[in-house]
């Protein structure tokens, strides 16, 4: 599964390379069922609500919360502490990142936080940032 | 596993071996150690198994290298990797196997050095491919997100958390095989280094060597033993997710599942069992699966292990060894949880014995939270 996410290829309709290709161009999408409507992640064939095939793709609102969070902690000469979170999206799904710009010990439960393209171990990835209030 | 199976096998030998730290032996060695001391427990011999359960963390077809390396051929063979709860898995599917006549003699047998090997804890499988980039540390941020998030819906707090580390200590202090016998308080745990907020390494199970080893036959046999037979009453699985970002409710295991079928299935409730050993990888484990499996109220697990409650002299007697956080836990803890309820209910425990105890839980967690499968174990008054 691994080897499919790190390789975007053009013109190839796989969920992955879909939703890989996207991040590469820094667009967030989203798969969602035309069937019940409904949205899931991660990217698969068939909808894990209803189990249709008909699978679209939407732009993501970018829109989250905090669902849950830690900090690894990590001696500083190992490159310090870091946040893994899962976020929720309004869309309803959830996901793993982490959340930047802010002290990993200062993410809370709940937080707003808003999504961007960055990276993560060298390659386009889903993270956010806190909601500026 | 339904009624129809109630009390049709029993476990008629159990043997573990290499706890602690086993310098020179490979993970095969320690499982062929415990292997022997199982079938020794029950007066048989290695040629008389001819159904084999094994999984280990070593390679992809562990359960054909295990028969391999026992000098073994056996007619029936399941190898389904559920994480640390695939040895209580085995459970039904051996029981099955008995019943079914595919098997007449069933070895559950597990093995890991990965103390003396590693020094950490070896996962099988890499992180999810929508997970690694993250850089989660498996399987500690997936429990401790688990434990942050029982803590912001139900007020649990770390002290709470730790005090289920100082039980399960407070029970190892008692049994000579523990790996960890020190002295353990509640702010020992608090002080201790954290490593992926809010767990310390406290409120992390131990890294060790070791392997553990049941032998089961039918109910019809299980009398012409030199140990009391113990029978198993009833068992049921449930899988929820496989990475943790796709668990539903980060609260709620599916234990509640499989503790409600396995209950159903043993015809007892939570407050007749004497002896309840879970899977505490994690001190958040305890608490979840007190909850989920119905001895206290969801939410209230926090203050039901509060205070020494769960450790000797308590309400509930919980993991009465000293369980997977100052016992044993090389890896994969699910097969020490029947091998300790199935002694308490002989009445050959190594560290306190307790009185007369006819049932007992035994409960396997495998993955992030993700398999769960709960045994409950019985004496021949059971029946």
């Amino acid at each position: 599964m691994d080897h499919l996410r790190r390789m975007p290829v053009p013109d190839a309709t796989g969920p992955d390379q879909i939703f890989q290709r996207a991040l590469t161009n820094g667009e967030i999408v989203l798969p969602r069922c035309d069937d019940c409507g409904a949205y899931h992640f991660f990217p698969r064939v068939l909808c894990p609500h209803c189990h249709g095939t008909a699978i679209s793709w939407h732009p993501a609102s970018g829109k989250g919360r905090v669902h849950t969070t830690t900090v690894v902690r990590q001696k500083p000469e190992r490159g310090g502490d870091y946040n893994v979170c899962v976020v929720e999206l309004e869309e309803g799904v959830r996901m793993m990142s982490r959340v930047e710009g802010i002290a990993p010990g200062d993410i809370v439960i709940d937080m707003a936080v808003t999504a961007f393209v960055g990276e993560a171990e060298g390659q386009p990835a889903v993270l956010f940032k806190p909601v500026e209030v | 596993m339904t009624t129809k199976l109630r009390g049709k096998s029993a476990i008629v030998g159990t043997g573990h071996a290499g706890f602690g730290e086993a310098h020179g032996l490979t993970a095969y060695d320690v499982m062929a150690q415990s292997a022997l001391a199982a079938l020794g427990d029950a007066g048989l011999k290695l040629s008389d198994v001819d159904g084999l359960f094994c999984t280990m963390m070593e390679d992809s077809m562990p359960a054909l290298m295990a028969a391999e390396y026992l000098g073994i051929q056996p007619r029936f063979i399941d190898g389904t990797m559920t994480g640390g709860s695939s040895f209580v898995n085995y459970l039904t599917s051996a029981t099955m196997a008995l019943e079914g006549g595919l098997c007449d003699v069933a070895l559950i047998v597990y093995g890991s050095n990965q103390r003396t090997a590693s020094g950490r804890l070896v996962t099988a499988s890499r992180p999810p491919a929508y997970e690694a980039p993250y850089n989660p540390r498996y399987p500690i941020s997936a429990y401790a997100m688990a434990a942050a998030r029982h803590m912001h819906e139900f007020g649990t707090t770390r002290e709470q958390l730790a005090d289920v580390a100082v039980a399960a200590r407070a029970w190892a202090q008692h049994n000579p095989e523990a790996f960890e016998r020190g002295p353990l308080s509640r702010e020992d745990v608090l002080g201790a280094r954290m490593v992926g907020d809010p767990l310390t390494v406290r409120d992390c199970c131990l890294v060790t060597d070791g392997g553990g080893a049941i032998v089961m036959v039918r109910a019809d046999r299980a009398r012409d033993f030199p140990k009391a037979p113990v029978y198993v009453l009833g068992s049921a699985a449930e899988s929820s997710h496989r990475q943790i970002s796709q668990m539903k409710d980060f609260t709620v295991t599916a234990a509640r599942e499989s503790g409600a079928r396995a209950f159903a299935a043993a015809g007892v409730s939570p407050s007749d069992i004497q002896a309840v050993e879970l899977y505490d990888a994690f001190t958040i484990n305890t608490i979840l699966f007190l909850e989920d499996l119905g001895f206290c109220a969801k939410g209230e697990g926090g203050a039901f292990v509060e205070g020494g409650r769960i450790a000797p002299g308590g309400v509930l007697p919980v993991n009465t060894n000293g369980g997977g956080l100052s016992c044993v836990h090389p890896g994969m803890y699910g097969i020490f949880t029947v091998i300790e309820a199935a002694r308490q209910i002989r009445g050959d425990a190594p560290g306190i014995q307790l009185k007369d105890v006819d049932l007992a839980l035994a409960h396997g967690n495998g993955g992030v939270l993700s398999s769960q499968v709960t045994a409950i174990l019985g004496s021949q008054n059971t029946l």
